[in-house]
C-alpha cells in the first residue's frame, strides 16, 4: 500500500431543505490510502453518502478541505469537477443508471469513448462474468445483471477508485453476494481503491478499514483481524 | 378549496412555462380565426347597412344613348320597383403638376332631388349649387390620395373641350366603394368620380333629353337576371351594353371577393392552429399523467373514483384552454382591428364598424376546449385501466432493440451518443412524427402566408414586362381609321405604336352567357401579347376566337365549339364564331381575335379603338401633355402608375399578413419543440443525470437530447415546404379567380424565410432547455429511482 489518494480536513456540508437547514457533514478528517478497501456504515442522515458525493466529485464542501492526489476538490468548478469524474472516479449505484436505449456493451462503451487509457468493452463485461451477454439491452437483464454492467462500465476505464453507494440495496442475497465479488476481485486484482456504502453491517467483514459515521462525524473506525473473501460472509 | 383542486393549481404552477407556451399556440389559432372572421362580418355587416341605406341598385346598364321617354317603360319592366337614368361619361382628368393623365367618371346628378338609388353622402363641404357652372363634388378618397382642398381647380377634356372645373364637395357613393379605372387595383389616385350638375353634363355630351345609365331596384324576391334581360331587350336599339346584376358590379365583385378571402383566412388557417395546440396539449397531457402515475395510484387507492381523476385532468386541459381563448380573444380583437383599418384605406364605407360577435369567441372556444378534451381523455384512458396496486409499481424499463441499420450490419458506423438519439426516435415514432409534423405544419404556415408577396410580384412582372408591355395606353372614344396610328407614331417620343381593338360583348354558348370584351390584335403585335401561365405565347387562329381558359370553362365550351356573340356596340352584329383555342391567362375573361377578323365581323372598316406606345422615358411628360390636348383620346393610361398603386396597397398588406402570419408560426414552433424538449427532458433527466456523474459535459449531454430535436426539425423543415407548397396550391384553389389567377409561385426566399423563422424557434427554444440540463440535479438521481 502507498501514499494517500483522498485527504480530507474539517469538512463540513450544509444543505437547505426549504426552510430547515441540514447539517450533513459537521467536521469529517479522512485519508484513503491506494489500494484500501473502505466500507463507509451509519444510519440514514449520518452523511456517508453526503462524503461519498464530496470524494466523487458530485458535490462540493461548504468548508473545509479535500483533495485526490494532487487534485484539490474543495474548491473546483462544475468543469474541473467533470474532468475529475470522467478521468479517476468509477461509480457504481444501488439502482444502476444504465440507460435503456443502449446494450450491455455499449453502456460500458459509453466511458470507454471519453475515456484515456480505457480497458475494451468486452474485457470490462467479462471481468464482471457477462462477456455472454454483449448485446442485451438493459430490460433483457435481471437486476444482478444490470449492477454488473454498471460495474463493467465503472471499472472499463481503469479508475483509481471506485465509489459504490449501496451497491447490493436492490438485489437478492446471491445477487448481491456475486456483485461483492465483483468488487473485491477489482479491489485486489486492479488495485482500485474502493469505497462502498452500506446499511449491511457483513459487508464490513470485506474491509480493510470500516469507517462509522453518525450525525455528519466519524464516529469510529475498525480494522478486521482478517479481510473476508464475500464467500465467508453472509447475513 | 378540494385539495385535488389545489394539486391542479401547482401542478398548473410548475409547468407555467409550458402551460404559457400551449396557451399562446390556441391563442393563436383562437385569435386568427376571431379576428378573420370578425374582420369578415364586420364587413358584411358594413356592405349590407351601406347598400341598404344608400338603396344601392340591383341591376346596372349602360347605353350610347337612349331617349328620356323610354324611362316610363323601364318601370314597367317586371319586378321593378324602381329605375333611375342618368348620364355617365369617362373623360381626361388633369391637375396642376400632375403629369400622367387621370380619368374622371362624370356622373350627373339632380342637385336640387339628389338620386334616389345609389344615394350620395356628403362628408365635406356642400353640393354644387344648382344651376352654378363648373362646380362638382369628388369622391372622398381621390381628394385625400391626391392632397386636394376644397376649391381646387382642375382640368377635363369634355367632348373634345377643355373645361375648367372646381371641387365644393367630397362623397361617398356605394358605387364607388372600391374605386378602380377598371382593373381589379385600388386605384384612387389616378380615378375620381365626379358629381356633377345633370344638365351641365348632358349639354357638354349632345344628351340633351337623353340618357346612357340606367339603374334599377328591384321588388323584393325579383330576379335580377330576368329584369336585366328585359331592360337588355329594351336598350338594344339605343346602343346598350348589357346590364349586369349587383354579383358584376366593379365595386361590389372585387368587395366581396376581398370578404370571402377573409372567411377563407379565416376558417382555413386556425384549424391548423387548433390542431397543432390539440396535438401538444395531448402529448404534454400523456406525460403528465405517466409521470403522476403514482399520485393516481395513490388516489384510486384513497377512494378517488375514476370520473374524480378524469375530470382532474380535465380541468388541468381547460385552464390552458380558457388562459389561451381569453389571450386569443384579445389578440383576435386587435388582429380585426387593424386588418379593418387596412380595408377602411380601400374599402370607403359611410359607417365602418369593427364587430365581435359573441358566437365567434363562443365557437373558438369551443373547438378548442373540444380538441384538448379529446387530448386530455386520451391520455387518462391508459392510467385509469389500471389497477392501483399496479399503477403504484414504476412502469417496467423502456424495451429498445438495435437500430434498423444495426441490424443489417452497420453497427460500427454511429457513436454511442448518435445509438442512443437513433434509437429514442426509434422507439417512440408517433412522438417524433408528432414533432415533425408540428414543426413543418409552423413552416407551411409561414410559406402559406407569404407566399402570396411571391405571387403578386410573378403576376406583375409577367403582366406588365411581358403581357401588357405597353408604358402608355390610349383608348379612343369612338373607333378611329387605323391610318391613327402613322399619327401615333409621329407624336413626341413614340417609339414604338401598336393599335388594337376592343368590342364590348356577350357571348353565349347554350344557356350560359358572360359579358366581356373581344380584342383584336395586329399580326405580330409585341406590345399586348397572350401568354398561358407558364409564359407560352399563344397563337390566334384566323377566323377563330382565342378565350381565356376560365372563360371557355364558365362558357362550357372548348375548341371547335361555336359560341354566339354579341356585339354590344356598333352594327350590334350577332354571329357564331369558333373557337379556336384556350389560353390559360392569370388576368382577365378574354377573348382574343386578329384585328382584321374582329372588323369584319363587326362589319367595319379598319377601324381601331385604341392603342399602346412605347416611350421614352424622358420625352414621356412632353407625350403625356400632348395626349391631354389629343380630342380622341379619351383615357391614356400609364402602366407605371397602376403599377405603383398596386404595389403600394398590396406590399402593406401583404407585410401585415406576412409579419402575423411569421409570428403565429414561430409561436407554434416554439411551441412544439419547447414542450417536446421539456417532456423529453423530464422523462429522461434520471438518465442524463446519470450521464453527467459518469464524466459527461453539459455539452455532451445537451447533444443527446437537443441532437434528436435537431434532427426533427431537420426532417420538418423540407417536409414543411413540401406542407407549404400544398398549403399554396389550397389557398390558390380557393381564392376566387374571375379577375386574376395568382399563380402558385413560391420564390427560394420564401422558403429560406419559412425554414429560418422556424429554425430559429428551435434554437430559441433548445437554449431555453440547455438552461435546466445545465442544472440537472446529479446527485438527486442516484438516490431515486426513475
Amino acid at each position: 500500500m502507498s501514499g494517500p489518494v483522498f485527504q480530507a480536513r474539517a469538512l463540513t456540508k450544509t444543505y437547505r431543505m426549504g426552510e430547515a437547514k441540514v447539517h450533513a457533514l459537521r467536521g469529517v478528517d479522512l485519508e484513503i490510502r491506494a489500494g484500501e478497501f473502505i466500507v463507509l456504515l451509519g444510519p440514514s442522515g449520518s452523511g456517508k453518502s453526503t462524503l461519498l458525493n464530496i470524494l466523487g466529485g458530485l458535490d462540493t464542501p461548504t468548508t473545509g478541505d479535500v483533495r485526490f492526489l494532487e487534485h484539490p476538490l474543495a474548491g473546483a468548478d462544475e468543469a474541473e469537477l467533470t474532468r475529475y469524474r470522467r478521468e479517476h472516479v468509477g461509480f457504481v449505484f444501488q439502482f444502476y443508471n444504465l440507460i435503456p436505449s443502449l446494450t450491455a456493451r455499449e453502456n460500458v462503451a459509453l466511458v470507454t469513448d471519453i475515456a484515456a487509457a480505457p480497458m475494451p468493452a468486452h474485457e470490462a463485461l467479462d471481468w464482471v462474468g457477462l462477456g455472454a451477454r454483449l448485446d442485451h439491452f438493459p430490460s433483457q437483464l435481471s437486476g444482478g445483471e444490470q449492477q454488473r454492467v454498471a460495474i463493467a462500465r465503472a471499472i472499463a476505464k481503469r479508475p483509481q477508485v471506485l465509489l459504490c453507494d449501496e451497491p447490493t440495496g436492490a438485489l437478492d442475497y446471491e445477487t448481491g453476494k456475486l456483485v461483492l465479488e465483483v468488487i473485491a476481485k477489482i479491489n485486489l486484482e486492479l488495485g482500485t481503491t474502493a469505497l462502498v456504502i452500506t446499511h449491511n453491517a457483513a459487508i464490513s467483514g470485506m474491509a480493510d478499514r470500516v469507517l462509522r459515521l453518525g450525525n455528519g462525524k466519524i464516529v469510529g473506525e475498525e480494522k478486521p483481524p482478517r479481510k473476508l473473501t464475500p464467500a465467508e460472509i453472509s447475513w | 378549496m378540494r385539495s385535488l383542486d389545489r394539486k391542479l393549481l401547482r401542478d398548473l404552477w410548475s409547468l407555467k412555462t409550458q402551460v404559457v407556451s400551449i396557451a399562446l399556440v390556441i391563442a393563436c389559432g383562437i385569435g386568427g380565426f376571431i379576428g378573420s372572421l370578425s374582420t369578415h362580418s364586420s364587413l358584411l355587416w358594413s356592405r349590407q347597412n351601406y347598400y341598404d341605406t344608400a338603396r344601392f341598385a340591383h341591376v346596372f346598364a349602360t347605353a350610347k344613348r337612349a331617349p328620356a321617354s323610354l324611362e316610363a317603360k323601364l318601370r314597367e319592366i317586371p319586378g321593378v320597383a324602381e329605375a333611375e337614368t342618368r348620364v355617365v361619361r369617362d373623360a381626361q382628368l388633369s391637375l396642376p403638376g400632375v403629369v400622367p393623365p387621370m380619368i374622371a367618371r362624370l356622373i350627373g346628378v339632380d342637385f336640387q332631388y339628389l338620386p334616389g338609388m345609389n344615394r350620395l353622402t356628403l362628408k365635406t363641404g356642400r353640393w354644387p349649387a344648382p344651376g352654378a357652372k363648373g362646380e362638382v363634388a369628388v369622391n372622398q378618397r381621390f381628394l385625400e390620395a391626391r392632397g386636394l382642398k376644397l376649391g381646387q381647380q382642375m382640368r377635363v377634356l369634355l367632348n373634345g373641350k377643355l373645361e375648367r372645373l372646381r371641387l365644393v364637395g367630397t362623397a361617398l357613393s356605394p358605387e364607388y366603394i372600391y374605386a378602380t379605372r377598371g382593373g381589379g387595383m385600388p386605384d384612387d389616385e389616378w380615378f375620381a368620380a365626379l358629381w356633377i350638375e345633370e344638365q351641365a353634363l348632358a349639354a357638354a355630351f349632345n344628351m340633351e333629353g337623353a340618357f346612357n345609365s340606367v339603374l334599377l331596384r328591384l321588388q323584393h324576391g325579383a330576379s335580377s337576371e330576368a329584369a336585366a334581360a328585359a331592360l337588355d331587350r329594351l336598350l338594344e336599339p339605343y346602343g346598350g351594353f348589357g346590364a349586369i346584376g349587383r354579383t358584376d358590379q366593379l365595386s361590389n365583385k372585387i368587395v366581396t371577393q376581398e370578404i370571402n378571402q377573409q372567411k377563407i383566412f379565416g376558417i382555413v388557417l386556425p384549424a391548423i392552429f387548433l390542431v397543432v395546440a390539440a396535438f401538444i396539449l395531448n402529448v404534454v397531457l400523456h406525460r403528465q399523467v405517466n409521470a403522476q402515475r403514482g399520485e393516481i395510484a395513490a388516489l384510486k387507492a384513497l377512494g378517488y373514483p375514476d370520473r374524480d381523476i378524469a375530470v382532474h385532468y380535465l380541468k388541468f386541459a381547460s385552464v390552458i384552454v380558457l388562459l389561451g381563448v381569453a389571450l386569443g380573444t384579445w389578440l383576435g380583437q386587435w388582429l380585426g382591428g387593424a386588418m379593418t383599418g387596412l380595408y377602411t384605406e380601400v374599402f370607403h364605407f359611410p359607417e365602418f364598424h369593427y364587430r365581435l360577435e359573441p358566437w365567434l369567441v363562443l365557437t373558438g372556444a369551443g373547438a378548442a376546449l373540444a380538441a384538448a378534451a379529446g387530448g386530455a381523455l386520451a391520455a387518462i384512458r391508459g392510467i385509469l385501466r389500471l389497477r392501483a396496486a399496479e399503477a403504484m409499481r414504476a412502469p417496467a424499463p423502456a424495451a429498445f432493440r438495435p437500430l434498423f441499420i444495426e441490424r443489417l450490419g452497420y453497427a460500427s458506423l454511429l457513436t454511442s451518443s448518435q445509438r442512443m438519439i437513433m434509437r429514442n426516435l426509434e422507439r417512440k415514432p408517433v412522438r417524433a412524427a408528432i414533432t415533425v409534423v408540428g414543426i413543418a405544419g409552423s413552416v407551411a404556415i409561414v410559406i402559406g402566408g407569404t407566399f402570396w408577396a411571391d405571387a403578386i410580384e410573378w403576376f406583375m412582372d409577367v403582366q406588365f414586362n411581358r403581357v401588357q408591355r405597353a408604358q402608355v395606353s390610349v383608348g379612343f372614344a369612338e373607333p378611329v381609321p387605323r391610318a391613327a396610328l402613322w399619327q401615333l407614331e409621329r407624336l413626341p417620343g413614340v417609339k414604338q405604336a401598336e393599335v388594337t381593338r376592343a368590342i364590348p360583348v356577350r357571348l353565349r354558348a347554350g344557356h350560359r352567357s358572360y359579358r366581356t370584351g373581344i380584342t383584336g390584335l395586329a399580326d405580330g403585335a409585341q406590345l399586348q401579347r397572350i401568354l398561358d401561365a407558364d409564359l407560352r405565347q399563344a397563337r390566334l387562329v384566323p377566323g377563330a376566337m382565342l378565350l381565356t381558359t376560365r372563360l371557355a370553362e364558365q362558357l362550357a365550351v372548348s375548341p371547335g365549339d361555336l359560341v354566339q356573340a354579341e356585339l354590344l356596340e356598333g352594327k350590334r352584329v350577332k354571329a357564331a364564331v369558333r373557337v379556336g383555342g384556350t389560353v390559360d391567362e392569370m388576368a382577365g375573361m378574354n377573348a382574343w381575335m386578329r384585328l382584321e377578323d374582329l372588323n369584319r365581323l363587326a362589319r367595319e372598316g379598319e377601324v381601331v379603338s385604341g392603342a399602346g406606345l412605347l416611350v421614352d422615358r424622358a420625352a414621356e411628360p412632353a407625350l403625356l401633355e400632348r395626349l391631354k390636348n389629343v380630342p380622341a383620346a379619351a383615357v391614356v393610361i400609364v402602366q407605371r402608375t397602376l403599377v405603383d398603386t398596386f404595389r403600394e396597397t398590396s406590399a402593406r398588406n401583404v407585410l401585415f399578413f406576412t409579419a402575423v402570419l411569421s409570428v403565429f408560426a414561430a409561436t407554434i414552433a416554439v411551441g412544439v419543440v419547447y414542450n417536446n424538449a421539456r417532456i423529453q427532458l423530464a422523462e429522461r433527466a434520471w438518465e442524463l443525470a446519470s450521464l453527467r456523474v459518469l464524466g459527461f459535459t453539459r455539452a455532451e449531454v445537451s447533444v443527446l437530447l437537443l441532437g434528436e430535436l435537431g434532427l426533427e426539425i431537420a426532417a420538418a423543415i423540407p417536409l414543411g415546404f413540401v406542407a407549404g407548397y400544398w398549403l399554396a396550391a389550397l389557398f390558390i384553389a380557393l381564392m376566387p379567380s374571375d379577375v386574376i389567377a395568382f399563380p402558385l409561385m413560391i420564390f427560394p426566399a420564401t422558403y429560406v424565410l419559412a425554414g429560418a423563422v422556424v429554425a430559429a424557434a428551435g434554437v430559441a427554444s433548445a437554449l431555453i432547455v440547455r438552461n435546466r440540463i445545465d442544472n440537472l440535479d446529479l446527485v438527486g438521481v442516484l438516490k431515486t429511482r426513475e
